[in-house]
């Protein structure tokens, strides 16, 4: 038996926002039958464009029912610009987090928001675009590149878990070997040039990557949970931060803090980093 | 929460007679059986004993009964021993809907250098007899097929398979861990060479299995060490279960009867309902070779995890062949073999009884399964397309 989180329990066995909306802004469809799991996804925007609702309709197991349902909550007042920055990630963290040969599921979620967004945008998403890796599921190279950087993939076994791709008859196995590889070069290509930048940074810029590195990699993350951080000040190494909404009364804003946090920013700023917390 | 518990072809319920008969064993005798003292002799003794009640429940000799760890050791040993003992043959013949237990035996055979034929099945879960004909050559070491399929239940004509194989002079094993205590055997009157069993199949405990070897049968040992079971099977009985094993197949031959009338009505009764109940549902395998304990039935546009999880939930236990419950992502390869088509293959689940099992049971799957499905067809965007398509709404 998987070992699903309550979370994830909660949203399979009571699912939020089911059905298909009536003349949607956008709707996106991912998977098939044959596949195992499918999501079909439709929204529809206020006049202030944000997603004022959003339905999904999803043929699959426990954990893609309850991927689907956290992702319509997820987006629910969200601008377009806003849900598309939505990854993967942030459903499997909604959750609670999922095994790992379920991730998929959540992969699912985002390419189908993806395709909603393309689909009110006007855009053509087609699989042709790109090449198809694996025959068995239909995944293209596209999607493989999208997961491995997204959640920092490194085995052809994590592609399967995270795309479904080589799960069927491992012909594509050595094709994926060489797109982690090729990838992964990339991304150290990407990074190598921050690390020597790091010791020569000035104050200003420093307060700018910091308040960047907190913009991209952390709120939303802490938003997924229904929390929020404000930056308080600067002074040196030393960052203070106040955590807001339900991040302020967690129990673990401890190790929100110390773990998350300051990670985050010793990776993306500098080694030396210090976060405290500023308690109002 | 007291379980319904309809997934007797995963394991069973160790009988009660079954576990009080066990218990001295791991207590006040605890002799070794190999032993020369009184101690030793009299736990000999009671294994003698078990292994007649197995024999007696196959129709076998008792000198033919090699007690091992489990259903996988007994077709490990199956196989190997085969070909020790014809080390200059490198063909095996099996079918593409055995258990892992021999299917996967095969394929690490396959990557030995050995080459291996699958028998393929029809949508039914039949197989072709003319296939395994055709299949049989000078080469051929072994035809190893199951009696009764696992997820199927499909039964399989063993009998016909080894005449062919014995027409041709070549040896028979048959993975019969499903079949024995659920339909009769008599091996006396039997083309089987070797058959496997597995004791937590029919209310034993797990980690007991047989490999039923036929006097005359060419074989070499698969765990060498001492000359227990008559040097055929190394290491020091596993004396409790050893004696348990034995109770349930005595229970096993007694029960016989309820299995295949009281326990097939409840199935049948199961089915009925069920197709009655809930529309495009469909019944894997052939309805009538087939094991009276099992039921399995696809339904359409859901998938079988989340079908699973929502009984699970109400307390039944039951199994799927879909992709997401078996930790692969493509579903169960019987039903491929078979070619369930997808629209059905990943809603498939596995209903298997006992004689534990009362009509009560089966009304309260029959009431809580009908708006399972019903939610999850809901849920799925494929059941609206199909209504749309039938014009329904």
């Amino acid at each position: 038996m998987w070992d699903y989180t309550e979370k994830v329990k909660d949203h399979f066995l009571n699912p939020r926002n089911v059905g298909e909306i009536e003349n949607p802004d956008g709707a996106g469809e991912v998977g098939s039958l044959a596949c195992g799991d499918a999501l079909r996804l439709t929204f529809k925007l206020d006049e202030t464009k944000r997603i004022k609702d959003v339905k999904f309709k999803t043929f699959g197991c426990a954990s893609a029912i309850a991927s689907s349902s956290a992702l319509t909550e997820i987006v629910k007042g969200m601008t377009l610009e806003e849900a598309e920055k939505v990854t993967n990630r942030d459903i499997a963290n909604y959750l609670g987090g999922l095994p790992e040969e379920k991730m998929h599921c959540s992969v699912m979620g985002r390419e189908a928001l993806e395709a909603a967004i393309a689909n009110y945008r006007g855009e053509k998403v087609t699989k042709e675009q790109f090449e198809v890796v694996c025959n068995c599921f239909g995944v293209t190279d596209r999607e493989i590149i999208k997961a491995i950087r997204e959640n920092d993939l490194r085995t052809v076994e994590q592609v399967t878990y995270y795309t479904k791709a080589g799960g069927g008859c491992a012909k594509c196995h050595p094709k994926i070997e060489a797109i982690i590889e090729n990838v992964r070069k990339e991304m150290e290509r990407e990074v190598a040039p921050v690390k020597p930048e790091k010791k020569r940074l000035t104050n200003i810029q420093k307060i700018k990557l910091i308040e960047e590195t907190l913009g991209r990699e952390i709120v939303p993350a802490l938003k997924a949970d229904g929390g929020d951080l404000d930056l308080i000040d600067i002074e040196g190494n030393r960052v203070y931060v106040a955590l807001r909404g339900k991040c302020s009364f967690c129990p673990s804003s401890e190790f929100t803090l110390k773990q998350y946090v300051e990670s985050k920013l010793r990776e993306f700023v500098s080694d030396d980093i210090v976060v405290e917390e500023v308690r109002p | 929460m007291k379980p319904v518990y309809v997934d007797n072809n995963a394991t069973t319920k160790v009988a009660p007679e079954v576990l009080e008969v066990m218990l001295p064993y791991f207590s006040d005798l605890y002799g070794n059986p190999s032993s020369m003292h009184f101690f030793g002799g009299q736990v000999q003794k009671k294994i003698n004993e078990a292994r007649e009640q197995v024999a007696d429940l196959l129709g076998a000799e008792a000198s033919e009964i090699v007690f091992t760890s489990c259903g996988t050791e007994s077709d490990n040993a199956a196989i190997q021993g085969a070909l020790d003992s014809y080390p200059e043959k490198r063909h095996l013949i099996t079918s593409r809907v055995e258990h892992p237990a021999v299917g996967n035996v095969c394929t690490y055979l396959g990557r030995k250098g050995y080459r291996i034929t699958e028998l393929s099945v029809d949508r039914e879960g039949r197989l072709d007899l003319d296939e395994l004909k055709e299949s049989i050559t000078e080469e051929t070491v072994l035809t190893s097929i199951m009696y009764a399929n696992n997820e199927t239940g499909v039964i399989f004509p063993v009998e016909q398979i080894g005449e062919i194989a014995k027409s041709k002079g070549v040896p028979f094993h048959t993975d019969a861990v499903q079949a024995v205590g659920k339909i009769p055997l008599n091996l006396r009157k039997s083309t089987i060479d070797t058959l496997s069993i597995s004791g937590h199949k029919l209310h034993a405990p797990k980690g007991i299995g047989v490999l039923y070897v036929r006097k005359g049968t060419k074989f070499s040992p698969f765990m060498i060490g001492g000359h227990q079971e008559r040097g055929r099977r190394g290491g020091t009985e596993n004396v409790p279960y050893i004696i348990g094993l034995g109770k349930a197949c005595e229970l096993a031959k007694k029960n016989l009867e309820d299995e295949n009338t009281r326990v097939k009505a409840l199935r049948d009764y199961l089915e009925q309902k069920i197709l009655e109940k809930i529309p495009n549902t469909l019944v894997n395998g052939d309805r009538v070779n087939r094991l009276p304990n099992t039921l399995s039935v696809s339904f359409e546009y859901v998938e079988g995890e989340s079908i699973l999880l929502l009984l699970s939930d109400l307390g039944i236990c039951a199994s799927s062949g879909s992709a997401c419950t078996s930790g692969s992502l493509e579903p169960s390869h019987v039903l491929r073999a078979m070619g369930v088509p997808f629209t059905a293959a990943h809603g498939s689940i596995r209903f298997s009884l006992s004689i534990y099992n009362t009509k009560e049971e089966m009304d309260y799957i029959i009431d809580h399964l009908p708006p399972i499905i019903q939610k999850l067809r809901d849920i799925s965007p494929f059941w609206k397309d199909y209504l749309k398509s039938q014009g329904k709404r």
